[in-house]
């Protein structure tokens, strides 16, 4: 063997190792896509589904044959540090039957003297009940500008997805706490 | 061999180029350095200067924690020139064991492993001339000097406010604690300090990777190479897919804090869990990486002082392969109290447990390769044993900690920081320790006392230990970690354990009167000062070896097994 021909070889075998770590590196920023996808695809960590009318009439004739089972729903309600608004459930908790849609309304209002722009993040406890809790309307599927001390009612449209009946995991399951947290919305005109 | 790049070792004695020990000045030999050896050198000298550093930072966080109060942390605040104040004591804390847990990681255990004893003996034991890309090599070397710098800057500016200076966020660097709770630049510099040592890790990881695969001497297989080097070429592996994922998740931090970005911020749809992920994704290779090397150095050690070649060597090879490959398949185990359902946490526990088998696999191969071998107790073989059972202590405690129900309990708590410093601070220091009293006669021409090796082996078991164990109870007991005050109750054991820090820095100073009694009136060392259990290829040249060794290459043949590389 002459040495040029193992330069060549540490050359390329150099290159393919390099070229490893440069895709780890990009499989390291594909995570962040990939991670929302794969919590909102299995509800992972309480992550809640988005339904449309017909999958939510589907349900309700599901239901109708598995019988009237209910659940408890409750409702929670926080504010980051940085968004002067109070905000809440108007009922804290509500029984529903297991696949009929129910609605339920939040109270905010902007104690401030600017107007701001709310975003909401959400999740359900217990994280396995993520993947049947569907919501048709949320208020938190846009954001939400409320001008200085305005209050207004918003509406969350959802059902619990009767597929739940037949999980294991949701044996004992009786109550589920839906919970949003408003967040300051990253804009310009926030800062 | 141009692989030496000689024109840029001889600049002005090109014409001496062919002798053997020829050795350029002294500035461009040890800071413009692309000999192997020198490189192995500057990375043992910088580990070693680390882990003083992080050492006495230990010490510091012991006596701190030696009764219930606040007693010396406010004087260090004053030291760093701030006002002692609740807030400003509490947040020095945090930069402690940040400052702690970053340096023994990155600046102590990892140069020593791979950087020092890596670069030493992998070419040497393959039978090569030098690393496949000698200047990468320095480039790895002062890259991560250039990150301790960094990590070394940011202790002195703002963290969390102009009283609070370093930053305090703990070696995992967690989102939302390293993003709005430190604004200060502290952080971004301790996030450049890991994106250096991890750039100079990668580039070191390719130089091992492309080494052993292309250099190896004629006739040595991959199934004939030393475990040492079976070892690093592991490591090399997990360094190159883990470190990767780190830079991702740190950039995102540092694109975070300064250019609005929200990778981790859920105001902007981000997820603080998702930094957790990719940090553990990093993180638990990461723990390999730092006892894989050590395996290595132990298989050797035992070996040769048993006079015996290893006991299952195919076996103890796949096992470490096995361990980085399942070691990338288990990271959530660190993150079992974010919130995950219990069908995640039983296959994270399942497939946690199952690296305890290919461990188990290691541990019962060291064990049957000493039985019925004619032993002989020189210091790396009574490090070794150390290794042995302190590392089984910690492995068994890992068992432990692996259960996702267990460790809601745990989660936290001192039992975890005991099991770590068990595997970490007892596995792979004692390793580093077996392994630098084994080669060091290689390395330096001259032989250590072996009445002090043993003497710091005995002072070092005995305060580990004592630091340690009781650990165990206070974890037990609910004693949070990283706290620096904690109730009466916890009060016996955590004066114990601060104990046992004074009888494990008095070993210290031990080992450090041996090196300077070796560098003095040492011996000097024969070519093979082991006997003839010492059977792999750097024992067959000078002690130490000659600046360019191998010059005709070594020839592995037909007869020549896994163990014995001597020629006939």
């Amino acid at each position: 063997m002459t040495t040029a021909t193992l330069e060549q070889k540490n050359l390329r075998t150099g290159l393919y190792a390099f070229m490893g770590a440069i895709a780890m590196l990009g499989l390291g920023y594909a995570a962040v896509p990939l991670y929302d996808l794969f919590c909102r695809v299995t509800g992972f960590g309480g992550t809640t589904q988005r339904a449309s009318e017909s999958e939510a009439d589907m349900a309700a004739r599901i239901a109708q044959s598995a019988g009237g089972k209910t659940m408890s729903i409750r409702f929670d309600a926080s504010t980051a540090r940085n968004v002067p608004w109070s905000f809440r459930p108007t009922q804290s908790t509500d029984t529903v039957q297991i696949g009929v849609r129910d609605m339920a309304t939040y109270v905010a209002r902007n104690n401030s003297s600017v107007p701001i722009t709310g975003t909401a993040t959400f999740n359900v406890e217990p994280e396995q009940a993520g993947k049947y809790f569907n919501k048709i309307q949320c208020f938190c599927f846009t954001e939400q500008t409320l001008q200085p001390g305005q209050e207004v009612n918003m509406p969350v449209l959802y059902f619990v997805d009767p597929a739940a009946l037949e999980d294991e995991a949701m044996d004992g399951v009786e109550q589920i706490t839906l919970s949003y947290t408003f967040h300051r919305a990253i804009e310009p005109d926030n800062e | 061999m141009a692989t030496t790049a000689e024109g840029f070792d001889n600049p002005t004695h090109a014409d001496h180029a062919h002798d053997a020990d020829h050795k350029p000045g002294f500035f461009a030999r040890w800071f413009m350095s692309t000999n192997h050896k020198d490189i192995g050198t500057l990375y043992l000298i910088f580990a070693i200067f680390a882990g003083i550093i992080g050492g006495a930072m230990s010490g510091v966080m012991r006596m701190e924690l030696a009764e219930p109060g606040i007693q010396y942390l406010g004087w260090w605040v004053e030291f760093f020139g701030g006002t002692a104040e609740e807030n400003a004591n509490y947040h020095m804390w945090n930069v402690f064991i940040t400052a702690h847990g970053l340096i023994m990681v990155f600046f102590m255990v990892m140069p020593a492993m791979i950087g020092g004893f890596g670069n030493w003996f992998v070419p040497l034991m393959i039978g090569a001339p030098d690393m496949a890309f000698p200047r990468m090599n320095n480039i790895s070397f002062w890259l991560t000097v250039a990150g301790f710098l960094s990590l070394c800057m940011s202790l002195f500016v703002e963290g969390t406010g102009a009283n609070a200076l370093g930053a305090g966020v703990g070696w995992t660097v967690y989102a939302p604690l390293s993003t709005t709770a430190n604004p200060g630049p502290a952080v971004d510099f301790a996030i450049f300090a890991l994106h250096l040592a991890g750039a100079g890790s990668i580039l070191g990881a390719t130089n091992f990777i492309t080494t052993i695969f292309n250099m190896r001497a004629p006739g040595m297989t991959l199934h004939k190479m030393p475990l040492f080097v079976w070892s690093v070429l592991v490591t090399a592996f997990l360094l190159l897919l883990a470190l990767p994922v780190l830079a991702a998740a740190i950039t995102m931090l540092l694109t975070d804090r300064n250019f609005d970005t929200t990778f981790f911020d859920p105001a902007g749809g981000g997820d603080p869990v998702l930094y957790q992920h990719l940090f553990w994704f990093f993180g638990h290779p990461e723990v390999y990486i730092m006892i894989l090397p050590g395996f290595g150095m132990v298989s050797q050690i035992v070996a040769t002082f048993s006079r015996k070649p290893v006991f299952g060597y195919l076996g103890m090879a796949y096992a470490m392969v096995a361990i980085g490959v399942v070691g990338f398949v288990v990271w959530a185990h660190h993150m079992y109290t974010v919130g995950l359902d219990v069908n995640t946490k039983m296959y994270f526990t399942a497939a946690t447990m199952v690296i305890a088998v290919p461990t188990g696999v290691k541990i019962f191969s060291w064990v049957a390769t000493m039985w019925g071998g004619s032993l002989e107790f020189k210091s790396p073989l009574v490090w070794s044993l150390g290794f042995i059972f302190l590392f089984t202590v910690g492995g068994v405690t890992g068992v432990v900690l692996a259960n996702g129900g267990i460790d809601d309990n745990l989660h936290d708590t001192y039992y975890v920081v005991a099991h770590f410093h068990y595997v970490l601070s007892m596995g792979a220091v004692f390793s580093l320790f077996a392994g630098f009293y084994y080669w060091f006669p290689k390395m330096s021409g001259r032989m250590h006392s072996e009445f002090l090796a043993h003497l710091h082996f005995w002072g070092f078991f005995i305060g580990v230990n004592i630091i340690f164990f009781p650990q165990h109870f206070l974890g037990m007991d609910g004693m949070p970690r990283r706290i620096p005050d904690y109730p009466q109750a916890y009060a016996f054991f955590n004066q114990i354990s601060s104990y046992g820090y004074h009888v494990m820095a008095a070993s210290m100073v031990v080992f450090f009167v041996n090196l300077a009694y070796a560098f003095t009136g040492g011996k000097k060392a024969a070519d093979n000062p082991w006997g003839e259990g010492a059977t792999t290829l750097e024992w067959t040249l000078t002690s130490p070896p000659p600046y360019h060794q191998f010059e005709t290459l070594p020839v592995i043949e037909d007869h020549h097994d896994y163990h014995d590389h001597r020629p006939a």
